[in-house]
């Protein structure tokens, strides 16, 4: 057991490294959220004057956890991305002959994705902190929505290894990001989900990533940790890793059954 | 000459041949900007209500977003496929071919523009069924053109990328890169509702001129040629600047 947590760490750092060493595989994860906490606060910014719109100290307090988790979600896709090269490069079939369960090589990607979506979190906090966003509830705030993006991270890096393994290709999993902003247009992400049009609004309230962003929030804009907004936070994170990791080793039982 | 267009038109044809042949990796560039569209107008609808905001129609005032990103992807998609004929050594085989070496790229970038059409295709009905409305015909002919060319901007962007970094793996970088240049201008709101800071950024960057050029055909403005003319110069500026680079990067690839 110590020995395949201790190679579930190697491939975390070599996910981790791997992203940290080729900067264009980070740009999903750090330019495009940067690009919209500009565009968004830029352009928003007056929204908070909305009848509707919950009491903010200001429009990026209310952002910049959306931007977090658009962050830790889009960390799938270097990572999914990756993963693709090693099936293409056949670095997946000279791992499936080491005496480890194969299952493992999945699980260090998805932790390596859930480490770049944590970091990518405490980056994108400190810029908030920079730029005038307080965490209410102090730095154990911090550190929980540092964690829960991590978690939701790992949890949606599923998904991106479910189509890498299955399609080998990187393309077709750089092609799949447009599906993560579906989700979260979908969701109280980027706007307050009294605010959004139907059918938009009924749909948030059922959306996972509502729950998550809203765990996210939480720390950010309450003075105290609300534990049944994180429970519900975390219960999304639940219901996301089913659906992604569950896909991922579906994918990969069905890749290594046809190469038997 | 004629072998040269007779190249570009091959090249062009097979720019779209992905397309039809491995449509799983084309569909999401397709559907993209129809998805974010309707993304927007869903999470940012309303902002319409903001005092001075110029339309109450927001489908319409972001659908001119929705054609510039189909464009910027589809132009990625060319940067990414020449990566991959770097990578692979396939560019090396066509610099044997008996044809002046930049036919070679002007066929390929050329073909963004054919291709961009599907996305833009897509979002315009879509759009249109959720409620977009167009000012007049002339001016939506005039905006499907200035998507074609943008995505010539985006596929030059994408090839000069490509060729300085030969690897597939800058492809994230080639459609985030455009992806940010249509968002950080007047994407979202006029250029005076904006933040004075974005609205700095937005005074500054060339395609805030072209996405207005392009809005002309879905949001009534009081003179249409002030919003024209900036938008046509900024947009073969934003051409020529970019294949002088691609230019310069291709020569050095052969020298190398």
């Amino acid at each position: 057991m110590t020995a395949e947590l201790r190679v579930v760490w190697l491939l975390a750092i070599r996910s981790v490294r791997q992203a940290l060493r080729r900067p264009q595989m980070l740009a999903p994860v750090l330019l495009l959220p940067s690009v919209f906490l500009v565009a968004n606060t830029g352009a928003a910014g007056r929204a908070p004057s909305l009848p509707g719109f919950p009491p903010v100290p200001a429009f990026l307090d209310f952002e910049l956890p959306g931007i977090i988790l658009l962050a830790s979600t889009l960390a799938a896709v270097p990572g999914g991305s990756a993963l693709a090269l090693d099936v293409e490069r056949g670095f997946l079939d000279r791992f499936f002959a080491a005496p480890m369960p194969r299952a493992i090589a999945v699980t260090g990607r998805l932790a390596g994705i859930g480490l770049v979506g944590a970091l990518a979190a405490l980056a994108f906090l400190i810029v908030g902190l920079v730029f005038g966003t307080q965490v209410q509830s102090g730095p154990l705030g911090a550190v929980v929505v540092v964690v829960l993006a991590g978690l939701t991270a790992a949890a949606f890096g599923g998904l991106g290894a479910a189509i890498a393994i299955g399609t080998g290709q990187a393309s077709y999993v750089t092609g799949s990001f447009p599906l993560v902003f579906l989700l979260l247009f979908f969701s109280s992400a980027f706007f307050p989900t009294e605010l959004l049009r139907e059918p938009a609004a009924a749909i948030a309230t059922g959306n996972p990533l509502t729950w998550i962003v809203d765990g996210l929030r939480s720390p950010i804009l309450n003075s105290s940790i609300q534990l049944d907004t994180t429970a519900a936070a975390l219960g999304g994170v639940g219901i996301l890793g089913l659906i992604g990791v569950g896909s991922a080793y579906l994918a990969l039982q069905r890749r290594l059954e046809a190469s038997r | 000459m004629i072998t040269e267009a007779r190249a570009v038109w091959l090249l062009m044809r097979r720019g779209l041949n992905e397309v039809l042949r491995v449509p799983g990796a084309a569909i999401p560039g397709i559907l993209a900007p129809t998805i974010f569209v309707l993304g927007f107008s869903v999470a940012f609808g309303g902002l319409a209500g903001l005092a001075g905001f110029t339309t109450d129609d927001y489908v319409s005032f972001v659908l001119p977003v929705g054609l510039l990103q189909g464009a910027g992807f589809s132009g990625g998609a060319i940067g990414v496929n020449l990566a991959r004929d770097l990578e692979m050594g396939r560019f090396d085989r066509l610099l044997l071919s008996p044809t002046s070496r930049p036919s070679l790229l002007v066929g390929t970038i050329l073909s963004a523009s054919l291709r961009a059409m599907l996305p833009a295709g897509l979002v315009l009905i879509v759009a249109l069924v959720a409620g977009a409305s167009i000012t007049n015909v002339p001016l939506l002919v005039l905006a499907m053109i200035i998507t074609a060319l943008f995505a010539i901007v985006a596929a030059l962007y994408g090839v000069s990328l490509a060729l300085n970094l030969q690897t597939q793996s800058a492809a994230p970088l080639m459609q985030a890169g455009m992806f940010a240049v249509v968002l950080i201008s007047s994407s979202y709101a006029a250029r005076p509702q904006l933040a004075p800071w974005l609205e700095t950024i937005a005074n500054i960057n060339p395609v805030t001129y072209v996405l207005e050029l392009t809005r002309l055909a879905f949001v009534d403005h009081e003179d249409v040629w002030s919003a024209i003319w900036p938008g046509v110069v900024a947009l073969l500026g934003l051409i020529l600047a970019l294949a002088v680079v691609v230019a310069l990067s291709l020569r050095r690839v052969i020298t190398e």
